[in-house]
């Protein structure tokens, strides 16, 4: 190998030019030349990007606000050939249907209940995202169950009426478990106490709730082919929510075991769910669930995408909270295992309770997509907020060429204000969580 | 030696009862879980068989042979109401999701790269536009805004009998977009060829021109011939065939009728909606995707580059791109997946995708819910996947190689 001959050289022959001073100059005009105008190249690019902004948002701009329409009663106040205006958006359309967007065909005397179910997921809402709020574990409770029980009475107005074969059916069944807990703990020759609490508190958790549902509590009963608009689209969220986190842990637990058969079924149900759309889940829990039961059984048209979205959201959730046992270091399982902790105990005292923490941002990122998929129950007939202005588009009182924009305008503007909060808390936490780690 | 043993045998713990051995109890486990499984799939089999019976739904997949008895307003191969069969309905359905994936994934790729790139950029005005295109894009479910686009891209266009006329055999209308379609002539196999052989030749191209630069450093025109090879080889061809009168593609133009525009191919505003808001949806994740890939690479490297006397472009091209893509290509991979599964949200809008065609209409005539959706829904897994399966081996060659 000889050495390079006709390498170029890289050394300077004669001395440089002394390059000019740093411009020191602040101020509003030298961040516009810095930011905006630094080189021809930007300064095209600003260019451009300021006639894009010039094309989209002044027409944007009046549809929404400058030309919109505001007050009348009807189609009149928004079509031109009547003497009102058509250019910009029919906000009179979305006021004067604002009471079926948020309560669809609910009994108008009963909308109370709903207002307070409202209130209520606020409140459980904010317990369990605020991540110093009092009591968080009865936040949880409250959640996960009295929350759920106390809404479904509300909603639908409770009073079941179980025949007394019920009670003594669910009484043999509640003997049973007990008897279960008690056999098993005389097997394992375990103390007696612990297992009869614990057999004992899942049948009263079960018989209270069922009580309660059972009692007539006075309330109207409103089937749930009235309910619509906001409140579906909520109830949809909340239930994926409800049923998906607990579900979606008790999944990425089974992934993540060491016995193979279990491991298989959570790996085959996740992949399974993860790889088909969810309006084919949705479209075969309206038509494949009804041939699954028995001949005599109905299941609500309402509860049917109710169970296909919480299924479909407990695959994606499991996937999350297995990223946050897979990111705790062995030392903890190993440290847990070490003080004597028997599975149950080592996970849900030592793992999960970090393992979650650290995937609260994931977990209200799949949040946020549940709450946007919530729109495609509309697609199988269930009358959410999409399928409520859908319903109302084509309404001859308001008969008018802005009427669609409108309607998905509004449902943009609800949509987007739930999701970027969302998205903006999880942010939050994400930097608060990184905070803890920083050194 | 011996007393550690023994002292060894006599803690030994006394021996328990079996059913604390953790092999036992995880056996134990596995047989509830099975036959749990195994009976909740029993009870469902013989509820189905008994509603099938009492409701006398056919079963089996013998209706794929059916007349299906419907239209589809876009089909890739030849499809009649009177002619087609449920069978080949499904395949339609089935082309039509395809196309509008291919296609989506390769504009929304462009899209969310040049947004995601814009998010990084230094001009503060560029930035901030593309955060504010991400966070509305991101925020606002995908059926409003195919509703949207659809309403917006259908309501602007005029009735066929005033079509807006672009040119060039463009006309748009209400109906969609109509072009020249493009027939082949008997010559088209000598163009096939001429375009393969110059694939081939930039193949080869390609790697000798690598083989000089790793040996002497010399650069050559990779991009400039692989443009003349692909592009203009089989553009010279053409036209010299078209001159000596053996023209192999001849286009037919779409002509005005009294009612409608005949001839010609026609383009669905359904699919143009579909594809607007598929694209611009799945770019805005793109884009996060690529700028999380980008802020990956850490800065040195970027420095490094510019040390050595790489011009920026080149940096990027060179140094940072390769390195990012390791990170981009899995959420990448899985961003095209979701778009081929949110293109089933067609049905939300009627164009004929495979759930609108098959999930629907083929389930409401026949009634066979379980055949239909398990057909559909392999659909979906076998493309989910096939999918991953390729990419994973793509991955395996851009991973990182340690030491």
């Amino acid at each position: 190998m000889s050495t390079a001959v006709d390498m170029p050289r890289f050394v300077r022959a004669r001395e440089a030019e002394a390059l000019p001073p740093p411009n020191l100059a602040r101020g509003p005009i030298a961040w516009v030349r810095e930011n905006l105008f630094s080189g021809p190249f930007n300064t095209i690019l600003t260019l451009v990007v300021f006639y894009l902004l010039y094309i989209s948002v002044p027409p944007l701009l009046n549809f929404l606000v400058f030309d919109a329409v505001w007050t009348g009663a009807d189609r009149a106040a928004c079509r031109a050939d009547a003497g009102g205006s058509e250019s910009g958006a029919c906000w009179a359309f979305i006021w004067d249907k604002i009471n079926y967007f948020i309560y669809g065909s609910y009994t108008i005397s009963e909308r109370w209940r709903v207002n307070i179910f409202f209130s209520l997921l606020a409140i459980g809402v904010v317990w369990l995202l605020w991540l110093k709020a009092p009591r968080r574990d009865l936040g949880a409770v409250y959640f996960f169950w009295v929350f759920p029980v106390v809404s479904y009475i509300l909603l639908t107005g409770g009073n079941e009426n179980f025949s007394v074969r019920f009670w003594i059916g669910f009484a043999i069944f509640g003997a049973l478990i007990i008897a279960l807990f008690a056999f098993v703990s005389a097997l394992l020759k375990t103390s007696m106490r612990p297992a009869l609490i614990l057999g004992g508190g899942i049948v009263a958790v079960i018989g209270v709730t069922l009580a309660l549902v059972d009692f007539n509590f006075g309330l109207e009963h409103v089937p749930t082919s009235l309910w619509g608009g906001i409140l579906v689209t909520l109830l949809v969220a909340t239930v994926g929510i409800v049923v998906s986190l607990p579900f979606g842990i008790v999944l990425a637990l089974g992934r993540r075991s060491n016995l193979p058969i279990v491991r298989l079924a959570s790996v085959i149900f996740i992949e399974f769910v993860r790889g088909v759309p969810l309006i084919t889940v949705l479209i075969m829990a309206n038509t494949m669930l009804p041939l699954f039961l028995p001949g005599d059984m109905t299941v609500d048209r309402l509860l049917r995408p109710l169970i296909g979205t919480a299924l479909f959201a407990s695959a994606y959730m499991a996937e999350v909270v297995r990223g946050g046992l897979q990111a705790m270091p062995k030392g903890q399982y190993e440290g847990a295992m070490s003080l004597g902790l028997n599975y149950p105990q080592m996970m849900s005292l030592i793992i999960l309770p970090q393992a979650l923490r650290i995937v609260i941002p994931g977990i209200v990122n799949t949040f946020i997509g549940l709450f946007k998929d919530t729109s495609l129950v509309a697609i199988v007939g269930i009358f959410d907020l999409v399928k409520t202005i859908e319903a109302s588009r084509i309404d001859p009182d308001w008969a008018a060429p802005t009427i669609g924009l409108t309607g998905y305008a509004f449902a943009a503007l609800f949509y987007f204000i739930f999701c970027f909060g969302m998205s903006r808390y999880s942010l939050g936490v994400e930097r608060r969580l990184a905070a803890g780690q920083k050194r | 030696m011996n007393s550690v043993q023994t002292a060894v045998s006599q803690t030994s713990p006394p021996k328990k009862s079996f059913l604390y051995d953790p092999k036992v109890r995880g056996a134990f486990y596995q047989v509830v879980l099975v036959a749990a499984i195994i009976v909740l799939f029993y009870v469902a089999a013989t509820n189905a068989v008994e509603n099938l019976q009492r409701a006398r739904i056919a079963s089996g997949f013998g209706f794929l042979n059916n007349t299906a008895g419907f239209d589809i307003s876009q089909t890739l191969i030849e499809f009649s109401a009177a002619g087609g069969t449920y069978g080949d309905a499904f395949i339609v359905g089935l082309l039509n999701t395809l196309i509008v994936s291919a296609i989506g994934i390769f504009f929304t790729t462009f899209l969310g790269f040049l947004i995601g790139i814009a998010r990084l950029s230094k001009n503060w005005m560029v930035a901030k536009v593309a955060m504010v295109y991400v966070e509305v894009l991101r925020n606002v479910p995908l059926l409003v805004q195919l509703l949207f686009w659809y309403i917006a891209v259908l309501g602007a266009l005029p009735h066929p009998r005033d079509s807006l006329e672009m040119g060039a055999g463009f006309y748009l209308n209400s109906r969609g977009l109509f072009m020249a379609q493009p027939l082949w002539g008997p010559n088209i196999g000598v163009l096939v060829a001429v375009f393969l052989l110059g694939l081939i030749g930039t193949f080869i191209y390609r790697r000798w021109a690598k083989k000089q630069q790793e040996q002497t450093g010399r650069q050559y025109p990779v991009g400039k011939v692989t443009l003349a090879l692909v592009l203009g080889l089989p553009i010279l061809t053409w036209i010299v065939l078209a001159l000596v009168g053996a023209n192999p593609i001849t286009f037919e133009l779409p002509r005005r009728g009294t009612f409608n525009l005949t001839g010609g191919m026609q383009i669905l505003p359904e699919f143009v909606a579909l594809l607007l808001g598929l694209v611009t949806y799945t770019a805005a994740f793109i884009a996060e995707v690529v700028r999380a890939g980008i802020l990956a690479v850490s800065k040195g490297q970027t420095e490094a580059a510019g040390s050595l006397g790489l011009p920026p472009g080149k940096i990027l091209r060179l140094v940072v791109i390769p390195q990012a893509m390791r990170v981009i290509i899995p959420p990448l991979t899985s961003q095209y997946l979701n778009l081929t599964k949110n293109s089933s949200l067609a049905v939300a809008i009627g164009y004929p995708d495979l759930v609108q065609v098959f999930m629907g209409t083929v389930l409401n005539q026949t009634g066979q819910a379980i055949e239909v959706v398990v057909i559909t829904m392999g659909v979906y897994l076998t493309i989910s996947l096939l999918t991953s399966f390729f990419m994973n081996i793509y991955n395996r060659r851009v991973a990182i190689v340690e030491r």
